[in-house]
């Protein structure tokens, strides 16, 4: 019978993700980049939209946040996810809307008059039944997910607008992001990048070497050198693990450092993040924030004598403040750390926050 | 001092005027300005023929200022320098002969300096097309007798870049040698390795693979094997430190004394001097000298030089021994013993004490709090590729005290939990500023982020009269190929020498401003950063 086995089928390739995501907890980062979570994760609502059982918007909802939550669950880091899950609920809730005939704008504008008049979108349940829902509701996923596979493409495309000739470029640990915003920018201008290597792992040893294949001028230092170096940098350009609510960052440990001593020197500090790495977290929830590894990567297993009597943290992530931020350079253009909270409201609604 | 006098008129009275409010510095500048007078002499009698000279002494009763320009068609080269010698020797014309030597000689010298340092320039310019930031740092330094008379000269390890420089050391290397050792025993020239960063170009980088005892050859007769051994020791790292360098060089040095002999016809005050003077070199060739270092040694010298003439050898031997052993225990160990003892009052029950690498210094300190039974906890901070946190680690863990460990990197995380921040220095320059260990300065950076204390523990013998403000001027860079790392049996870096574009950097010291440094521990007590050159000269004036 067709059903049944689609629905197993179904669960089948969500168990796979889902095993997937927990797999990829270690600090050299998931198996995958985040661009191809997040493709993956759009792939699968897609597969859920077209294969699952629902009569109306509502029911799609909660399917989508029941298996949301159990995404999220197992992998808590990898914010991508739970960024997908939400851009996918709002399509869904436009859609209904759009099918009802009420405009778009009167639902998203939550103005003092409007909380106080009507209990107004509280009161929409979202159990009409519209027929011509799911084919929508696919099509504006198929349009997420082409947005998705450009955003690398769209930030490279503006890298000429921000690095002129003969300028020295910093950089931490390994971005694909900057990776090719750097190599696009190298096509047309000279310059010279300082790679931060961001110990324990190392990842931007595989950063500088490939720059340096591209024909960019690298130089390799280690993590303890970056304030040395600060002084003759123009410019420093990170990418990060997400984008939070307040225009701050969790990215890569080293980063705050980086980030202050570029404040100290008055050196632009300009983010190279795509939308979807925009997520409606707040960086107070402190048991979420942090994310450690194993510690044998910061003190081997050899050093056996005072490994007992030591305590040792490898964190991976490091909180920003937006402060220390200058430009976000996304898929849809620059943005100063300010405005990121506009942008949030436009990707999510906000009753999706709590998943 | 009359010719001079007369010929440096305008110059001299600007000093004299700037002299009249450093009362001390008259005397100290006009001897220097006597001595570089000397020296330009010398050198225009090397350089001059015998016929100009002869030439310039008939020519001068004329006292035609245009006669002169002809006389030296040969010498002089830039159009600007014509009529520089002309107002000069005017007013001199009254003045006996030898006096216009200095005076034309002295243009024509700085005539030709200026002619060799566009021509440096210009081919410089034309070798590099480098990022232009950076092309401005490896401008050719100006030759040092050019600058104002206060500046001492440049040493040679800051200096790579200008090959006239490496010349001469090549030269002075050979020149190093006893007198009946042939010429093969000279002192070798370490060679760089590897690319090196534009930025840093004017500095050495060795590798740690070729040590410079592997080309001498066995026996050595111009180095003494305890300073050959201490050389290897330093290059290879086994001798680390600012403190354990300067104890290990001076035990080298009183074993060299110990095995001294005095020559029939020498003083045993100008001839040890002499005989040290290849053994410096070549420790500076195995690891550039730290100021701890420099400071020693120009103690030692100081005192061989002071031991009088009739004094037997034996007894000149002992107390030039005892002098050492005194400078250790005071400087160093007694000193040790003072700062602990202010740094304890700092430390209280219940602090999270954060320290960066290994100071033996702050290590003293931690082991001797602990034994006066204070609770606190430790932190260190480790970064890669030296990881002396780890060595650090093994010796609070041995004495008993409570540490965590974390790299640099995630010193923003664990920082809200701490309270202090000790960190040990390698030197401390006149002008405030703290050249420490790489990292250092943004441990304290990060630290006056949060608001956290921070101190440098640091003996007054690191105290050096050297100014920098930023951490390319003068630095060491270390074997590059310990950045390389295997991880998960992948090394990314493993050719990249072959690679083009790629260099790796590797530096050793760093510089922390001294906004961000709260207090500094010494045994004179606590002072903050910018009263350094207070203590250096209160200690000058004792000596």
């Amino acid at each position: 019978m067709p059903g049944p086995d689609k629905e197993t089928d179904l669960t089948e390739r969500i168990e796979a993700f889902l095993s997937d995501l927990k797999r990829g907890g270690c600090g050299t980062g998931p198996l995958r980049g985040s661009a191809e979570t997040a493709r993956e994760t759009t792939a699968l609502l897609r597969r859920i939209t077209a294969q699952a059982r629902w009569s109306s918007a509502g029911d799609l909802m909660e399917i989508i946040r029941k298996e949301g939550r159990r995404m999220t669950a197992a992998q808590p880091s990898e914010t991508t996810v739970g960024n997908m899950i939400r851009r996918v609920l709002k399509i869904v809730r436009e859609e209904y809307a759009r099918s009802r005939g009420s405009s778009e704008e009167t639902d998203q504008q939550e103005s003092l008059h409007k909380l106080l008049t009507s209990g107004g979108l509280s009161e929409e349940n979202f159990r009409q039944h519209f027929a011509a829902l799911k084919a929508n509701v696919i099509e504006a996923i198929n349009e997420l997910l082409t947005e998705l596979e450009g955003t690398t493409d769209n930030i490279a495309m503006q890298a000429l607008e921000h690095i002129h000739s003969n300028e020295v470029i910093m950089t931490i640990g390994r971005s694909r992001t900057v990776e090719a915003f750097l190599k696009d920018a190298a096509r047309k201008r000279k310059f010279h990048v300082i790679v931060a290597e961001c110990a324990p792992f190392c990842q931007g040893h595989k950063m500088a070497t490939s720059l340096s294949k591209s024909g960019i001028e690298t130089t390799v230092i280690a993590d303890a050198a970056i304030f040395a170096v600060m002084s003759r940098v123009n410019k420093v350009i990170i990418g990060t693990q997400t984008v939070l609510a307040n225009g701050g960052l969790r990215a890569v440990n080293g980063t705050h450092t980086l980030a202050l001593a570029a404040k100290h020197h008055s050196t632009p500090l300009i983010v190279c993040a795509p939308m979807f790495k925009l997520s409606p977290q707040f960086p107070n929830e402190e048991d979420t924030f942090h994310k450690f590894v194993s510690p044998h990567e910061v003190l081997p297993f050899t050093e056996g004598d005072i490994l007992s009597k030591v305590n040792v943290h490898c964190p991976v992530f490091d909180y920003v403040p937006p402060e220390l931020i200058t430009l976000f350079i996304s898929n849809i253009g620059g943005h100063a750390p300010s405005y990121i909270y506009r942008l949030m409201s436009e990707l999510y609604h906000p009753e999706d926050h709590e998943l | 001092m009359a010719d001079s006098a007369v010929t440096d008129e305008p110059e001299t009275k600007d000093d004299i005027d700037r002299a009249k409010n450093d009362g001390k510095e008259l005397t100290k500048e006009e001897k220097q300005r006597l001595r570089k007078e000397k020296k330009q002499q010398r050198k225009s009698k090397e350089k001059n023929d015998d016929k100009e000279s002869e030439k310039e002494k008939k020519s001068f009763p004329a006292a035609a200022p245009a006669s002169q320009p002809p006389t030296q068609p040969t010498t002089h080269k830039a159009p600007p320098a014509v009529p520089a010698p002309a107002p000069v020797p005017v007013p001199a014309s009254e003045a006996p002969a030898p006096a216009e030597k200095p005076a034309k000689s002295k243009a024509e010298l700085k005539a030709e300096r200026r002619a060799r340092q566009e021509a440096d320039r210009a081919s410089k310019q034309g070798k590099k097309g480098e990022v232009g930031p950076q092309a401005s740092t490896s401008k050719p330094k100006a030759p040092p007798s050019e600058l104002q008379p206060v500046v001492k000269r440049l040493p040679e390890h800051v200096q790579v870049d200008n090959p006239d420089v490496l010349k001469k050391l090549a030269k002075k290397l050979e020149r190093q040698q006893t007198d009946d050792a042939a010429a093969k025993f000279k002192i070798p020239l370490r060679l760089d390795y590897g690319y090196k960063v534009s930025l840093f170009s004017h500095l050495h980088q060795y590798s740690r693979k070729s040590p410079l005892t592997q080309q001498l050859s066995i026996p050595s007769t111009v180095i003494h094997p305890a300073i050959v051994r201490l050389g290897l020791q330093y290059s290879q790292g086994i001798v680390a430190g600012s403190n354990a360098r300067s104890v290990a060089l001076l035990h080298a040095f009183k074993q060299v004394i110990r095995d001294y002999n005095t020559p029939p016809n020498e003083e045993l005050s100008r001839d040890l001097v002499n005989k040290l003077k290849p053994y410096i070199s070549f420790l500076n060739q195995c690891r550039p000298l730290s100021a701890s270092m420099g400071n020693a040694i120009k103690y030692i010298k100081k005192e061989i030089s002071n031991i009088p003439n009739q004094c037997k050898e034996e007894e000149a031997k002992s107390k030039l021994l005892t002098c050492i052993d005194c400078y250790i225990e005071e400087k160093i160990v007694l000193a040790a013993r003072a700062i602990a003892k202010y740094s304890i009052e700092k430390i209280n029950d219940g602090d999270v004490i954060l320290v960066y690498g290994c100071s033996s210094l702050v290590n003293h300190i931690l082991c001797e709090a602990f034994n006066k039974n204070i609770k606190f906890r430790v932190i260190v901070v480790d970064s890669r590729p030296r990881l002396e946190g780890r060595e650090a680690l093994r010796r609070l863990v041995q004495g008993g005290i409570r540490c965590t460990y974390v790299l640099i990197s995630a010193v923003s995380y664990i920082l809200p939990e701490v309270s202090k921040v000790f960190l040990g220095a390698h030197a401390l320059l006149a002008n405030g500023y703290v050249m420490s260990r790489v990292g250092t300065s943004q441990i304290a950076l990060v630290a006056k982020a949060f608001n956290v204390p921070v101190l440098v523990c640091c003996e007054t013998y690191k105290f050096c009269e050297r100014v920098q403000t930023d951490s390319f001027v003068s630095n060491e860079l270390d074997d590059p190929d310990d950045l390389i790392v295997t991880r998960k049996g992948k090394t990314q870096l493993e050719d990249w020498l072959q690679v083009d574009f790629l260099g790796l950097l590797n530096l050793v010291y760093d510089v922390t401003p001294p906004d961000f440094v709260d207090l500094v521990i010494t045994e004179l007590g606590m002072i903050p950063c910018t009263s350094v050159p207070v203590v250096l000269r209160v200690k000058n004036v004792d000596q």
